[in-house]
């Protein structure tokens, strides 16, 4: 709660009681908010407990969640392998002494990271389609692998750089100083520092990965949404209540991931000249810089 | 090449783009409006606003986009009778923003409370030093310092809408991954010259603000 050093001074006996009724002002709005909605849900006939015996029923989740849950997270598993592989190998490439390669790894980062996943998702699979043999749910799992690797390869591949710019000059020109060449001090000194202060942010995008899972929906790969829909759309159509469900099993996950990179980041600190730490903002997409990067 | 363009001149491109683009304003205001709202209330000292906002973003930014945007088409419509048009597809366009909005709104408001926090203490020390009550304080030293602060997440946030436009696809919106699925599926021999001027027509787009965002931002950096 730094923040509120900034804005507001400790407050006195009359700022306390404006806090306090405000408090109970904002609870009783908030309150009501809520207590309007569930009114709105009754009145559509969405709290009857027959609707909400299906998403608690175990047929349920044995056919539909738990199915569903295991194709998410097998294509969240493989796009998190293959993109640490894929960012580690142009983040690599756009420190390397040869321009060529340089600039190459560039393109390829910047071209990917301005493209929408899903974009590159629903071209995949035609793509696949058009030009291999694969075919049925591995044609979908191949896609949705390679849109994801794409793209936050492509992140991944920037934390890499970020993270060797990002460390204290004296660590190369120490490594110069002993007589190592560029490459050397890069390999040797500076990468593996970088690596180490990059960890909580790396696990941060692997809530990224395994939220941009869900948009396999939309390719019709049998992933956690579309079993929940599936569930959903027959009788006695409890759609609101499986979309629920389906939505509070990514919130957990996803919960757990970020505080997993919270707790690296706390581990990991004293092992590197570096900054590392959980972004404080977004384990999202959006908060990566699209170009330039390194702003402020 | 030739042949390829006149296979292109058969498609509404920049139609489709528009679509993309329409999206991405209603719910780029939309969502700086919520996210606003959302982000007095993280920082006000009033607990239960705070417990309120926190609890929105939590939950927001952790649940797919995909999911919203199902939600709003098979239950905030049919179910719930959140209606914005008779229009069966200009419903679908108002309900594709509405969850645009209410998903992106987590990150404005994380956007512009990251800018607050750019803001030294010792700038409110100062202020109040000099004798300045709360609200002038607020609007001559911190609030000005804090949109500098805001210009990079915000515009990074804009840039993450853009693209997340397309997520409208889930509900049929016939924004331009549609247009793209639906190309490549007519024209086999095409597919990937049709996904490379799909991709770059995002590049056209993207790239300029993401250049304008980083331009401003350093322009506009308060030099400490």
């Amino acid at each position: 709660m730094s923040r509120q050093t900034v804005l507001f001074d400790a407050p006195g006996p009359r700022a306390r009681r404006n806090v306090r009724v405000g408090n109970w002002v904002g609870a009783v709005v908030v309150i009501g908010i809520a207590v309007f909605v569930l009114i709105q849900l009754n009145a559509a006939g969405q709290l009857r407990p027959e609707l909400w015996a299906v998403v608690v029923d175990p047929d349920s989740w044995r056919y539909n969640f738990l199915p569903g849950l295991q194709n998410t997270l097998v294509a969240a598993a493989y796009a998190i392998v293959t993109s640490v592989v894929f960012g580690l190998l142009f983040g690599v490439g756009r420190l390397a002494a040869n321009r060529a390669l340089r600039w190459f790894s560039g393109v390829v980062v910047e071209f990917f990271r301005a493209v929408p996943v899903l974009v590159m998702m629903v071209a995949g699979y035609q793509i696949l389609g058009r030009f291999t043999a694969v075919s049925g749910t591995a044609q979908l799992l191949l896609s949705v692998v390679i849109a994801l690797t794409l793209y936050n390869g492509a992140v991944i591949a920037e934390l890499v750089r970020s993270g060797v710019h990002g460390l204290p000059k004296g660590q190369r020109e120490a490594g110069l100083a002993i007589g190592m060449t560029r490459g050397q001090s890069i390999r040797s000194i500076e990468l593996p520092q970088a690596l180490i202060a990059m960890l909580p942010s790396l696990v941060s995008q692997f809530v990224v990965i395994l939220k941009d899972t869900a948009l396999g929906y939309i390719i019709v790969y049998p992933e956690l949404l579309r079993s929940a829909r599936l569930l959903g759309s027959g009788a006695p159509f409890a759609i609101l209540q499986s979309l629920f469900v389906a939505a509070l099993i990514f919130i957990v996950l996803n919960y757990l991931l970020s505080k997993v990179a919270e707790l690296v980041a706390r581990k990991v600190g004293g092992r590197t000249s570096g900054k590392a730490r959980a972004n404080p903002a977004p384990p999202n997409a959006v908060t990566v810089p699209a170009v330039g990067g390194g702003t402020q | 090449m030739s042949e390829f363009l006149a296979v292109l001149s058969n498609y509404d491109l920049v139609g489709a783009y528009w679509l993309n683009i329409q999206l991405t304003f209603f719910a780029g205001l939309a969502s700086l409006v919520i996210g606003t709202i959302l982000a007095l209330m993280r920082i006000s000292p009033i607990p239960s606003l705070q417990f309120a906002g926190t609890t929105y973003v939590n939950l927001i930014r952790n649940t797919p986009l995909t999911i919203i945007v199902v939600f709003a088409a098979l239950v905030l419509w049919p179910v719930l009778g959140v209606e914005f048009s008779t229009d069966f597809a200009t419903n679908f366009f108002w309900l594709a923003v509405a969850a645009l909005s209410v998903y992106h709104a987590s990150f404005m408001c994380e956007a512009l409370r990251s800018g607050v926090n750019t803001v030294p203490a010792g700038q409110a020390e100062a202020a109040r030093a000099i004798g300045l009550p709360f609200l002038p304080a607020a609007r001559l030293i911190i609030l000005p310092q804090a949109f500098r602060g805001a210009i990079a997440p915000l515009g990074n946030t804009l840039i993450a809408l853009i693209k997340n436009s397309t997520v409208a696809a889930a509900i049929s919106v016939p924004e331009i991954s549609i247009l793209m699925k639906e190309m490549m599926e007519n024209e086999g021999n095409y597919v990937i010259p049709i996904f490379l001027t799909v991709a770059v027509g995002f590049v056209i787009i993207v790239v300029p603000i993401g250049l304008a965002v980083t331009y401003l931002s350093q322009r506009l950096a308060v030099s400490r």
